[in-house]
């Protein structure tokens, strides 16, 4: 258990790293200052996890 | 020419890279507050848990073991708070035990943060306050808030149902996280697990003859002001129960651990060791799912006035007035009740007595207040401080 525990935990912070990747990459590409704002702010958790701080 | 759009995207990229930065630096201030205590006359040296189960070395979960021997030969007491971390009562008479209790004969162990991990965070969504500040002559000492559960940044994910090892209980999912759910534990458990049984390893090997678990609850939780005693502790309890009753000036319950509830430390330490296990709650309104504002000045002074009206009602376990129930009272209960028990247990079992003395009592904390007490760490001797 605690094996598969680990898995899933190392699994997480990786989904977690490439969804902050997306969010950045969207970010770049996005038009409206309205979607810049919603990426960023959608960003904030996924990078206070990827950084282990929360 | 830059790109149009480009200048707004880099001033909201700075502006989110300063709240991330902000906000990433509260939660790393308060997981790596150092909290300083004075090692008080009576501490003869400093272990560390990982003494009893190597795998929690290095973890958060490696707590300081405060050890005051005796000069007689005696027994041995381990008292305990930080169970459960947002709960500070149990924390702070800890914590007045190691600055001023000096032992005779036997000795004390203490832990301040038994389950460390479960201070470093809040709960989320409950709006707790980061840290909470006692006023002393000398400024003031800031603590830890912190949660029922382990840091979910040491221990995660939780599964569906937490299956208690070894009865095969099923208890909440969250409860894997939980400290006073998950002994006796097991060396290659989870976090929550091997901390618990670093604890039952240092019980057994150490000998205690007393495990004290100091706990609080909230008013609407029948088992309150109360001692939780293992069927060993019967006779104990009782007359601890009604010792301090008759002469401390507050009243305080005894109930018996269920027989079939697996994981608490009053069930599991009586089972698994020689020790008698004790678990004494206080009241903490700041808990009660009633209250109002929730900050550290509801968690210090225990006033609410909805959780009076609750009160009012008939919703509640425990008497609560406007005055509430200030944080001094509540480790005057711990720390007048750890005193009795010390002598009681002493009256029942004098080949294995532990007597102490200079524990400050109910009345001292009431009167004086719980920063009184606390000593200053920029006063405290070379060799002499300790960080939680």
């Amino acid at each position: 258990m605690i094996t598969l525990q680990s898995i899933i935990t190392l699994a997480y912070y990786a989904l977690t790293a490439a969804a902050a990747a997306l969010l950045i990459f969207n970010f770049v590409k996005a038009k409206s200052w309205e979607r810049e704002v919603l990426y960023l702010i959608v960003l904030v958790p996924f990078l206070l996890r990827v950084f282990h701080l929360k | 020419m830059p790109r149009p759009g480009l200048t707004r995207k880099l001033l909201l990229g700075v502006l989110a890279t300063a709240f991330v930065a902000a906000s990433g630096k509260s939660f790393y201030d308060h997981r790596h507050l150092r909290e300083p205590v004075v090692l008080g006359p009576g501490v003869t040296r400093v272990a560390k848990l990982s003494e009893y189960n190597p795998t929690i070395a290095g973890t958060a979960n490696d707590a300081n073991l405060y050890v005051l021997e005796g000069r007689e030969p005696g027994g041995t007491i381990f008292v305990f708070g930080g169970t459960h971390a947002e709960e500070p009562a149990g924390r702070l008479a800890a914590w007045l035990l190691v600055e001023h209790a000096t032992v005779e004969r036997g000795r004390l162990i203490v832990a301040l943060s038994a389950n460390r991990s479960a201070s470093t965070v809040t709960r989320p969504s409950a709006a707790y306050p980061a840290t909470y500040t006692i006023p002393t002559a000398w400024g003031g000492q800031t603590f830890r808030m912190g949660d029922r559960w382990t840091n979910p940044l040491d221990q995660w994910p939780d599964p569906e149902v937490f299956i208690h090892h070894p009865s095969g209980q099923y208890l909440a999912y969250v409860d894997i996280r939980n400290l006073n759910r998950a002994f006796p534990g097991r060396p290659n458990g989870t976090l929550t697990e091997r901390t618990t049984f670093a604890f039952m390893e240092l019980i057994r090997r150490e000998q205690v003859d007393v495990a004290i678990d100091l706990h609080e609850a909230e008013l609407q939780y029948p088992v309150i002001n109360t001692i939780v005693t293992h069927q060993k502790g019967q006779e104990l309890a009782t007359m601890i129960s009604m010792t301090l009753t008759d002469l401390e000036g507050f009243n305080i319950g005894t109930e018996f651990s269920p027989l079939n509830l697996h994981g608490l430390t009053h069930r599991e330490i009586g089972d698994h060791s020689q020790a008698v296990s004790l678990l004494f709650e206080a009241p903490e309104p700041f808990l009660d799912a009633t209250r109002g504002r929730t900050n550290a000045d509801v968690l210090l002074s225990g006033r609410d006035e909805f959780v009076v009206q609750a009160g009012k009602k008939g919703l509640l376990f425990a008497p609560i007035d406007e005055k509430g129930w200030p944080i001094a009272t509540r480790v005057g209960r711990h720390t007048s009740s750890v005193a009795q028990t010390l002598e009681t247990w002493t009256e029942f079992n004098a080949d294995r007595g532990v007597l102490a003395k200079n524990i400050p009592r109910y009345a001292d904390l009431v009167k004086h207040g719980v920063g009184h007490f606390l000593l200053d760490p920029g006063q405290a001797p070379a060799g002499r401080l300790a960080y939680e």
